[in-house]
């Protein structure tokens, strides 16, 4: 009784409170109404930029419903004027696999982070994935879905669709399971002490929570990805030659017609989607992700957007965003508050059982599926086959490593120089993370024609091209840990007369050696892959091969040999694997213990 | 006698108050699991009452299980037995009306201080425009107008707490909880929210019928509460009640400010003493000190103006140190042999005098010494490198077993307070990328 009274009158006093603001500054009222009825530059901006991308996304789809027959026979024509058509598609394959990537994120995360039984088995499995080299698995993945819908384009879309996704999602995965199950404590007891249902926890904690790092992950993602999507474009299984209208098609069918004009154009147009990515997308999303950083982390380099300053001052997103509030207010009232509880502890048993259940399904699977694998490969192709693909393996191994030691010895010390100056880092930071989004096998035919020309070893000289693309992840991770470096740890070093390879090992190495094992490890995982394409090239029909387990691969997915296919992803993935387990990871870990960034 | 004095004291509140109770704590004892799956019991048969129109206090050491009660009243954790009877009913989960203030404030760094706020009322199922004015009162009501639209990161340590008091107020609760709500807060800050509070509070300008307030600074227990209880260490459990019979506003001043402030400390020193009396085993939870500042306590107390002997309040004070500072210092300088803690009272031992005036290395002998002979892990420590042909042991060994008596986070408090003891003392060293004990000091720390 005495509560409800007192509550009756608490809500009169603000009621009150409220008209008299209102009442006070009838002028600021007045000047924010009138603001918002005009349309600002930035409003016709934001509204031309909106609408002409909702146009070319409708034109687009309209095609995805053709007959396959109809865009083999139209082929890809090498007029530049088909470019940005051409772009669009490529563009709009990176986006549908980047959504597709952050719904099965967020489902398989939290699957992980709130189910123990599903975290034990999901997470070697996503750890695993991320190891599988995806461009072995075209052939499969193609086959499987031109199976789905016959004939019809949508299947091959699909699969090259899907084959962006293998070189996305993983490691958003991950992001998102870190951020989950880090989630500060304090701030989960007070979602379930006010009582949030699990949506609004989800919209008001856990996303905003895993938000840098996905957003991180996603750019970086996305950075890769152009590589797949260029590559995946034009497809030979076997007998059957895909291709789908895009630049990576544009510029196979540029190599088999030797014409190095057309792969120039194809050079310039990605140059120009890449930039157009770069500034519409990845600068004002990490912008936006600033917000959601919590405020003890020191930020490297103040991230600037002027898309984002844009939008943000636009009054149309703004009414936009309020329109987006209203409908999730909807939601939020027919929502009834769940009550969320500890949950009641099970007796012991009945979880010792599940648990015995549960594994014991998950190893016998395992051990099938081992099993399975070895008598495939065992009858089909005989052991002697697989020491070949290790010794092959072996090869590229060698080239992975060589290149890695060359691109630290270059990239670290010029990394280091710029990081250490505000200025020039704020300026070559995006240029070296465009460059790491920039699709190197688009430079392959200009690579291979020197070769070619001058007679060159393909051996040696198809090597760098593995790691051209994943150069820049040492690059641009060395520059971000020299600007976080402490300045007063310059001074001391400056102080105690530290020169020359003393600096670098007291002062400097330590320091970055964190950020440094990051950009080498994924510049190393990404030349595994690379080598898929970079081992095995064509300009025309001259065919140029390298020894290495990346031709072995090309070789078997050309001439539709499934077993050899098979036998080579998987000594890849393991080869993989391995190294992240045995030097990688056991090097951050050091590294960082070193570095004092835990 | 306490435990006496304190049943007779529990036994006429209830007949009094029985009817005037807004939530009931009935005989709640909580255990958790060890990771060898044993119980550690961390609240033993509690039983509180919250009447209307009053502020208790819940004061006790680490580690007493405070925090363990409050999250048990609050609905987030359940009662290993016993129960909390709210509105008539058994508490299950978290409850409307009960709101709760957090020591690390627990706000939203994504959401503005309105959206904050607005999030307290998020289970309500409110309109949109409703739920805004409702915010904006409490924003108003606490005193941060102006500041709807700032983000938490953009305010000042006491504005932030403030946001979490307007959080919990918008709901307009009966029941506020508050774990150390002032103690993140620095000194002048916590001073003034706390008066903000109490003027709220004594003006009736709060729905709230009760407030539970979690602390371990015996000032502001006695400054704000009407009823406080004292809990004992391992398992926690009430020991004494004491009821603060002035009325707001108090001065901290007061003679008789003063004398409770006393006495409160010297009750919560009794089973100190005790302590010091018989021998420590070897899952004895160390208060993790610094050697430094141990040695820092011994100069001040043999200086100007104690000579040996300090009112405790008083040099908390003197020293700028809160109470929950002071106490594991006093405790370890107790273990270790150099101070005695009588009634309130810190007082240097015969063995703390001469510490203070040996230099460095005799010092260190002297630590080492105390060390071997009164902290039995750390003799344990010794003896099994001294038995071991290579005289190294992994932490994880004695990790382990302080395990076996301890909670984890106090296993691995009381496994870092003995190894940096043991390093000062050059009793045996620590490779920290190893994660192993060793008896050889390396070169770079022989140096
Ligand atoms: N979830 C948990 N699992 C295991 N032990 C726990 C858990 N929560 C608390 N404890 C243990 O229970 C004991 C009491 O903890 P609690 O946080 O309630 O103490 P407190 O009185 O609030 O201490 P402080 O004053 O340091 O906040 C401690 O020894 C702690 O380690
Ligand atoms: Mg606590």
């Amino acid at each position: 009784m005495a509560e409800s009274g007192s509550q009756n009158s608490a809500e009169n006093a603000s009621g009150a409170r409220a008209a008299g603001r209102l009442i006070a500054h009838p002028y600021l009222a007045l000047r924010g109404f009138a603001r918002g009825t005009l349309p600002s530059g930035w409003d016709i901006a934001a509204f031309l930029l909106l609408f002409g991308t909702f146009t070319l996304v409708a034109i687009a789809f309209h095609q995805f419903s053709a007959p396959l027959a109809a865009v083999e026979n139209a082929g890809v024509t090498l007029s530049p004027a088909a470019l940005p058509f051409y772009a669009l598609r490529t563009t709009l394959r990176m986006f549908s696999a980047m959504l597709l990537s952050l719904i099965f994120s967020l489902g398989y995360a939290y699957l992980c982070a709130y189910s123990r039984r599903a975290e034990r088995v999901l997470i070697p499995v996503l750890d695993v994935l991320q190891s599988v080299p995806i461009l072995g698995f075209l052939s499969f993945t193609v086959t499987f879905f031109l199976g789905l819908f016959p004939g019809k384009v949508l299947g091959a879309e699909l699969a090259s669709i899907f084959a962006i996704f293998t070189s996305q999602a993983w490691n958003m995965t991950f992001s998102v399971y870190q951020s989950l199950r880090t989630l500060p404590p304090d701030l989960v007891e007070a979602t379930r002490s006010l009582r949030f249902s699990p949506w609004q926890r989800f919209r008001k904690l856990e996303l905003p929570f895993a938000m840098p790092g996905l957003i991180w992950n996603m750019m970086m993602s996305m950075s890769g990805g152009w590589f797949f999507v260029v590559a995946s474009e034009a497809i030979t299984v076997g007998n059957q030659t895909i291709t789908l209208p895009g630049i990576g098609s544009y510029v196979a069918t540029a190599i088999e017609q030797r014409d190095l004009g057309a792969i120039g154009w194809a050079i310039g147009a990605m140059l120009v989607v890449i930039l157009m990515y770069d500034q519409l997308l990845f600068r004002p999303l990490i912008a936006y992700g600033e917000r959601f950083r919590p405020d003890d982390m020191p930020s490297q380099i103040e991230p600037e957007s002027w898309v984002l300053r844009m939008l943000q001052r636009s009054r149309m997103v703004k009414w936009l965003a309020a329109l987006a509030a209203a409908i999730g207010d909807r939601f939020r009232r027919a929502a009834k508050p769940i009550r969320l509880r500890e949950p009641r502890p099970l007796p012991a048993w009945t979880n010792a059982a599940t648990d015995f259940l549960w594994y014991g399904a998950v190893i016998v699977c395992a051990l099938y599926g081992g099993w399975l694998t070895v008598r495939y490969i065992s009858a089909s192709l005989g052991w002697g086959e697989v020491g070949h693909a290790v010794l092959l393996a072996l090869a590229t191994m060698l080239r992975v490593v060589v290149l890695v030691a060359v691109a630290s010895l270059i990239w670290v010390p010029i990394g280091v120089a710029i990081g250490l100056r505000p200025r020039l880092a704020a300026v070559a930071q995006p240029v070296a993370q465009f460059l790491a989004a920039f699709p190197s096998n688009l430079l392959f035919p200009v690579a291979v024609f020197l070769i070619v020309r001058f007679k060159l070893s393909p051996d040696v000289f198809l090597s760098p091209l593995m790691i051209f693309g994943t150069q820049w992840y040492i690059l641009f991770n060395v520059i971000a840990g020299a600007t976080v470096y402490p300045r007063d740890l310059q001074d001391a070093a400056k102080n105690l007369h530290l020169r020359g390879w003393l600096w670098w090992k007291r002062a400097m190495l330590p320091g970055i050696l964190p950020y440094y094992v990051t950009g080498a490890m994924t510049a190393a995982g990404g030349s595994w892959n690379a080598s898929i394409v970079a081992e095995f090239v064509t300009w025309g029909d001259t065919h140029l091969h390298a020894h290495g387990l990346g031709n072995y691969i090309a070789e078997a997915t050309a001439n539709g040999d499934y077993a050899r296919v098979m036998l080579g992803v998987a000594v890849m993935a393991l080869f993989v694997v391995s190294f992240n387990r045995l030097l990688w990871r056991p090097l951050y870990r050091r590294a960082e213990r070193l570095s004092g960034v835990e | 006698m306490s435990e006496e004095q304190s049943g007779l004291a529990n036994g006429a509140y209830e007949a009094l108050d029985n009817h005037n109770a807004v939530l009931r704590v009935r005989g709640v004892t909580r255990a958790f699991s060890r990771p060898n799956g044993d119980p550690l019991t961390v609240l033993e048969a509690v039983d509180v009452n919250l009447n209307k129109g009053e502020i208790v206090g819940l004061l006790g050491r680490s580690g007493s299980g405070k925090s363990t009660l409050l999250r048990i009243v609050a609905g987030l954790i359940r009662a290993t037995s016993g129960q909390v009877l709210y509105r008539g009913a058994p508490l299950n989960g978290p409850a409307d009306g009960i709101a709760m203030v957090f020591q690390s404030f627990a706000l939203f760094p994504w959401l503005t201080v309105l959206q904050n706020v607005e999030a307290g009322l998020e289970a309500q199922g409110l309109g949109r425009e409703q739920m805004r004015e409702r915010a904006l009162s409490a924003i108003d009501l606490i005193g941060l107008d102006g500041f709807a639209n700032a983000f938490p990161r953009e305010l000042s340590g006491g504005m932030r707490q403030r946001v979490g008091f307007a959080r919990a107020l918008v709901t307009d609760p009966s029941v506020l909880l508050m774990d150390e709500p002032f103690s993140a807060l620095d000194v002048l800050t916590a001073e003034n929210l706390r008066t903000d509070f109490l003027d709220l509070w004594t003006e009736n300008k709060l729905a709230i019928q009760s407030v539970l307030l979690v602390t371990h600074n015996i000032e502001e227990a006695v400054f704000m509460c009407d009823r406080i209880l004292v809990f004992s260490s391992n398992p926690g459990r009430v020991t004494a009640e004491i009821k603060v019979p002035f009325k707001h506003p108090r001065n901290r001043l007061d003679p008789r400010f003063r004398q409770l402030v006393d006495d409160i400390y010297a009750r919560m020193t009794v089973r100190a003493k005790t302590g010091a009396a018989t021998v420590l085993s070897i899952g004895e939870r160390l208060p993790e000190v610094p050697t430094n500042l141990m040695a820092g306590l011994l100069e001040n107390l043999a200086a100007e103006p104690y000579h040996g002997r300090a009112d405790m309040p008083a040099i908390a004070q003197a020293l700028a140190l809160e109470v929950d500072e002071l106490f594991p210092m006093a405790e370890a300088l107790q273990m270790l042999g150099y101070a005695e803690l009588v009634s309130g009272d810190i007082l240097l031992t015969p063995l703390g005098h001469e510490f203070t005036e040996a230099e460095m290395q005799a010092r260190k002998h002297s630590f080492a010494k105390q060390l071997l002979t009164r902290i039995p892990l750390a003799a344990h420590i010794k003896s099994v490198l001294d038995d071991r042909p290579g005289h190294r042991a992994p932490s994880v060994r004695f990790l382990s077993e302080l395990e076996d008596h301890l909670s984890d986070s106090a296993a691995e408090q009381t496994l870092r307070a003995v190894t940096m003891w043991g390093r000062y003392a050059e009793i045996f060293t620590y490779d920290d990328e190893a994660e192993a004990f060793s008896l050889e000091i390396p070169e770079s720390e022989q140096a």
